[in-house]
């Protein structure tokens, strides 16, 4: 054998390695056995299995990738040892497992796992079933592979929905509009399963997705741009009708449980829009971010809690006063960091941050703040004798703030003062020297930045009724930044599906709360390592400007 | 010269320093009161500043590690707070486990080697794995991005050690051995406190030797004043980064054995807010200087302690010790804003246009 | 009359004195030159005037103004533009957008009527978007409007910078090595460029230049700087021969020094 070939093998050995490494930190992280009931596909694979096996699943992957001018049979080859390696690893855990207790050390290194990873065979024949789906595992990673293209991606978006949807199974069962009799018939019997889809449902789900992804991918991309400019414009006016009458309708469709999660994925998507200016537009990374939405949900508290009974105002009449806090805010958090680079920059708005929630917590304050109780008995918003206080209610409240703000972010975008963020972001001493004023143009993105999140938190804390120094955390900032990071630093749209993916999601998904944090890191890693523009990156008004410039040019 | 720096001087700056010049004169007001009215006692005061020193020498090893990657990278290692739980979350099930067989109070001294070096090496480790995975491609990106990646990281650590070791704190068994007090003339100190502020001096004091006099010390050294000459004079730079790393992990694991026997609880978000005080006192000391570490921390730790004490009271706030960490950020707010390159200048050279 | 006048400017970086007690004048209209061995504090004395650094000593009057120790901010607003050695586009931003921010101190709009799109606010974007790509068509980059900075290529870039500072429609006009990594062809057009500036919009220009050839073709007066001290000036036919100006090259060992004695 020569030695490249000894080391391609090597390679995969090593690889196998690496994925039974991850697979065991995931055995022992607990998201296998965690989740080792939830049923994907009943009776064929759980989301426990889909998780333990990923590692493989994508090291093999990356196995075959590295591996381009290699005959196909040792293709076969290199992922079986892959899979198998990394089986094997699995199966020294499950022996490790049965001569001493771990759990003393690794809580979730239970008799669950154990029998999760032999699939429940007695052992010791059942040593041999982590090998076995090793392979398995590496083998579907190989067919996936040697799929051609267009079909692979349609294949992949096919596995990727029926892991979404069987995941989802009960959630999917509480839209209300699944609730009437005759959809509901179907879905129970037919489409899912008593946990997880049933082998039919993933079947034909499967089919559905491939095949309309391989459909889509398949019609020429150039068949959209070649419509004369009014029959666009006029689509793009029905789609945004259509797309407001759902929106207007959502609560009513999906049903309480969704709106919940609608209205915290809105308030999320407020902050989200106000951070995409500060750091998407202007580059300034502000990591304190949370604290904006803290003063303006603590000065509507403040304000109005009729617990604390200080001023008692109504929401409208404190309204004014929480943005304009807020905006101070903003001001007064900008001035100190004017000219600080970004790595300092980010921590001292930690600090501020921090600062801001460690005095909300103190006893020094208690009098005002509430202390670690926070502020109760917030009023809610009231037109004439109508109280919004249901969640659907007050999801079109929250609707109408994302829209203000969307709009207000969209037009500021393409204007002036865009321009000058955004230059101050690329390259803020040659910005200055265009005239650009840095003082004024910075305040006023950490202030409009503030402004959108202390109305996200008046909004929070009229849907709470209390506002708790345990809503201000670091965590909070953090989640803000990873959705406008995900979605693509400056874009709009970006914004909304990070935060559909970011909070939408998780929100829907109640038992991996544990795990949110712990996907997010590793959601961060992975896209700056690989993407770090964002899975929306900014685009920019290409089309528009495109024709007017050619328009202009014809003169 | 005077109507030169007038000319440049602009409201922000003036509002600034209003601030500033305000929160100081509280600082000093409530210093003066409460050292007028005696509040404390010397013995307390003296506490106190024991206290002080044996956090600060904690937070000196952690800052080492921010203080040391800064000065390669140029990178704030946001997950060094991880790197510095990962150590003692680690070796507590060794001490555990060395309890009970009763081999931890028989043989003390070899059973803290034996957890300090479990400590050391799960820490340093997991720093290279960090250097490794998570950093080195991201080398020439722009700055934001491997900030955002450490941030990343750092949650990543949290969650995993979570997931591993489970959500509750683990406890330290108690050395028989360092219960109770010295003597030292008319003030006792207890046995951990002075067995902690001796470690990490000494730490602190081998440490600054291997950085100021090894071959691969110095050869840090260059990498942190300029990598392209560095690496054109025959130095392997990226083994001097994995170098570095490991040397920072280690010695945030060993802080992390001091911090166990201090305060006996380890858990998955212990490193938070110690990371971000030893980030503070790196920046205090100015970053990218070893000696700047050690003093950054020790005063810090000095803060930190006698600060509420001091000064709040006097001003008549309840409570003060609540505001510690409060003061603690404040400081590095303070620092950032004022004087950014540290009380020993940053030993990093960089020019802007 | 003067559009510049540097007067005994002085610039210290700690021990390091980057620009000693330096005078130049520029008169109006002019096309003059600074060249000078590297590290001679050209770009140092373009940062002192566009007010990026501070000097220690000595006046920058622009007019009858004095211009010392304003930010950069201002001293743009009062008509200097400049481009960089190294181009210093705003990289993920479109050739247009790059235009536009150059437009800056011509702008008037503000946050409030950006939002809400008042006569004002249309008419000044309208106006400047049709200014941009008049800019783009005189500097031969029409219908790259939509290109990202960063894709455009090389020579294209630093016509786009220079395009920029034409945005502000400036006075005096600071070019940093405009004619860096062209080939004849393009530096020829390049200098055709700078002529045609000054003769048809008037901009009085103040170029740093290496290469001699556009050097001595283009300027009315050459100032040569060495290790921050002005050695010597004057028109192009003076300099050539100047031996204190050879021997500062020479002793560098420099091609440059060949070149002058072309």
């Amino acid at each position: 054998m020569s030695s490249k070939t000894t080391h391609i093998w090597k390679k995969a050995l090593s690889n196998g390695g690496i994925a039974g490494a991850l697979s065991i930190l995931i055995s022992l992280v607990g998201l296998a056995e965690k989740f080792g009931d939830t049923n994907v596909v009943k009776g064929v694979v759980t989301l426990g299995d889909f998780f333990l096996l990923l590692p493989i699943l994508l090291v093999a992957y990356t196995t075959l990738w590295s591996n381009v001018d290699v005959p196909r049979p040792t293709l076969v080859g290199l992922s079986a040892v892959t899979g198998a390696t990394a089986g094997v690893m699995l199966t020294l855990l499950l022996a490790l497992g049965q001569l001493v207790d771990l759990r003393p050390m690794f809580v979730n290194a239970s008799p669950a796992l154990y029998s999760q990873l032999s699939r429940g065979v007695v052992l010791p024949l059942g040593y041999l079933i982590p090998p076995i789906q090793g392979l398995i595992a590496a083998m579907i990673s190989l067919g996936i592979y040697l799929l051609p293209g267009r079909i692979r991606s349609a294949v992949i978006q096919g596995i990727l929905w029926v892991v979404l949807v069987g995941t989802l199974r009960d959630q999917i069962l509480l839209i209300e509009l699944f609730k009437t009799r005759a959809i509901s018939y179907i879905l129970k019997t037919a489409i899912f399963a008593s946990s997880g889809l049933s082998l039919i449902g993933a079947l034909l789900l499967f089919a559905i997705v491939a095949g309309s992804s391989y459909y889509l991918a398949g019609r020429k991309k150039a068949t959209t741009n070649n419509l004369p400019i009014q029959t666009r414009k006029t689509n793009r006016i029905i789609l945004l009708v259509v797309i407001a009458v759902a929106l207007a309708l959502l609560p009513y469709i999906l049903g309480i449980f969704y709106s919940e999660i609608l209205d915290t994925t809105g308030l999320f998507i407020m902050m989200g829009l106000g951070l995409n200016i500060v750091v998407g537009f202007a580059g300034l990374l502000d990591l304190g971010y949370v604290a904006f939405y803290a003063i303006g949900a603590y000065a509507m508290g403040v304000l109005t809690s009729t617990g604390l009974g200080l001023f008692n105002l109504s929401f409208w009449q404190a309204l004014p006063f929480a943005l304009l806090a807020a905006w101070l805010s903003g001001i007064l958090l900008g001035l100190p960091v004017l000219r600080m680079r970004g790595d300092y920059l980010a921590i001292v708005t930690l600090g501020f941050g921090e600062i801001v929630r460690l005095l909300a917590l103190s006893d020094w304050l208690r009098g005002v703040l509430g202390g670690t109780q926070g502020i109760q008995s917030i009023a809610q918003p009231q037109i004439g004798g109508f109280r919004f206080n249901t969640l659907q209610e007050l999801y079109y409240l929250i609707l109408l703030g994302i829209a203000l703000i969307t709009f207000i972010a969209w037009r500021l975008k393409d204007s002036r003062l865009g321009r000058s963020w955004m230059a101050i972001r690329e390259d803020e001493d040659v910005a200055q020297a265009m005239g650009i004023n840095l003082v004024i143009t910075k305040l006023l993105a950490f202030s409009t930045g503030a402004l959108f999140a202390g109305l996200a938190g008046t909004l929070g804390a009229a849907k709470l009724t209390s506002v708790y120094p345990h809503s201000m955390t670091f965590i909070i900032s953090i989640n803000v930044l990873v959705l406008i990071i995900i979605g693509g630093m400056g874009s709009i749209p970006g914004v909304f599906i990070g935060a559909l993916v970011l909070v939408g999601l998780p929100g829907l998904l109640t038992e991996f709360e544990d795990y949110r944090l712990w996907f997010y890191g590793l959601v961060l890693v992975f896209m700056m390592l690989n993407r770090p523009e964002g899975l929306l990156p900014e685009a920019r008004r290409k089309r528009e400007l495109h024709e007017e410039t050619s328009a202009l040019i014809a003169e | 010269m005077l109507k030169r720096w007038l000319q440049r001087v602009t409201l922000t700056d003036i509002v600034v320093w209003g601030i500033g010049v305000v929160i100081g004169g509280a600082v000093v007001y409530g210093t003066i009161v409460t050292l007028v009215t005696a509040t404390y006692s010397a013995e307390q005061w003296i506490n106190l500043t024991i206290d002080g020193l044996k956090l600060g020498g904690i937070y000196a090893l952690i800052a080492l590690g921010y203080t040391l990657v800064y000065g390669v990278l140029r990178m704030i290692n946001f997950a060094h707070s991880e790197v510095f739980m990962s150590g003692p979350f680690t070796a507590v099930f060794l001490a555990k486990y060395l309890h009970q067989i009763g081999f931890y109070n028989a043989h003390p001294f070899i059973s803290l080697l034996l957890v300090t070096l479990l400590s050391a090496t799960v820490s340093m480790v997991v720093a290279l794995l960090l250097e490794r995975i998570a950093y080195r491609r991201l080398r020439y990106a722009p700055r934001l991005v491997p900030l955002i990646t450490a941030i990343g990281a750092s949650f990543f650590l949290q969650y995993t050690f979570r997931g591993m070791y489970g959500n509750d704190p683990e406890t330290y068994p108690t050395l028989e051995m360092l219960k109770g007090k010295w003597n030292f003339g008319i003030i006792s100190v207890p046995k951990t406190d002075v067995v902690v502020i001796i470690s990490a001096f000494l730490l602190m004091l081998i440490l600054y030797t291997i950085v100021q006099i090894t071959k691969t010390g110095k050869a840090m050294r260059s990498v942190s004043e300029d990598k392209e000459t560095a690496a054109l004079m025959g130095i392997d730079v990226d083994r001097i980064i994995v170098y570095t790393f490991g040397l920072g992990g280690a010695s945030a694991g060993v802080a992390g054995v001091l911090y166990a026997l201090i305060f006996q609880q380890v858990h998955f978000y212990m490193g938070f807010i110690p990371g971000l005080k030893a980030f503070t006192a790196a920046v205090l000391g100015g970053i990218g200087n070893v000696v700047g570490a050690w003093l950054g921390g020790t005063l810090l730790g000095l803060i930190e302690s006698i600060g509420p004490n001091l000064f709040l009271s006097g001003l008549g706030v309840p409570a003060p010790n609540q505001l510690k960490d409060a003061i603690a950020f404040t400081i590095l707010v303070f620092i950032l804003i004022f004087r950014p390159t540290g009380l020993l200048g940053e030993r990093v050279s960089g020019t802007k246009a | 009359m003067a559009v510049l006048r540097a007067k005994q400017v002085t610039k210290r970086f700690g021990g390091l004195e980057a620009l000693r007690s330096i005078d130049l004048e520029v008169k109006e209209h002019a096309i003059q030159s600074i060249i000078g061995p590297n590290g001679a504090g050209k770009t140092t004395f373009f940062n002192c005037i566009t007010g990026f650094y501070n000097p220690e000593e000595g006046d920058i009057l622009l007019g009858d103004r004095s211009i010392t120790g304003l930010s950069p901010d201002r001293v743009a607003r009062l008509g200097v533009a400049r481009t960089y050695q190294n181009i210093r586009l705003f990289k993920n931003m479109t050739a247009v957008e790059n235009i536009m921010v150059g437009m800056e101190p011509h702008m008037h709009s503000n946050i409030i009527s950006s939002v809400i799109r008042t006569r004002a606010e249309r008419e000044e974007e309208r106006e400047a978007l049709e200014e941009a790509l008049r800019l783009l068509r005189m500097m031969g980059l029409a219908g790259q409007g939509d290109m990202l900075a960063k894709n455009l290529p090389y020579g294209a870039q630093r016509r786009l910078e220079l395009a920029r500072a034409l945005a502000s429609k400036p006075k005096l006009l600071l070019l940093d090595e405009p004619t860096a990594g062209m080939n004849p062809k393009e530096t020829q057009e390049m200098t055709d460029l700078i002529r045609r500036l000054r003769d048809e919009l008037g901009i009085t220009i103040l170029l740093i230049e290496h290469q001699m050839r556009v050097v001595m073709g283009i300027s009315e007066l050459i100032t040569v700087l060495d290790y921050g001290a002005k050695i010597a000036e004057g028109p192009p036919s003076e300099i050539q021969s100047d031996p204190v100006v050879i021997e500062a090259y020479l002793g560098r060992g420099s091609y440059q020094a060949s070149v002058l004695s072309h």
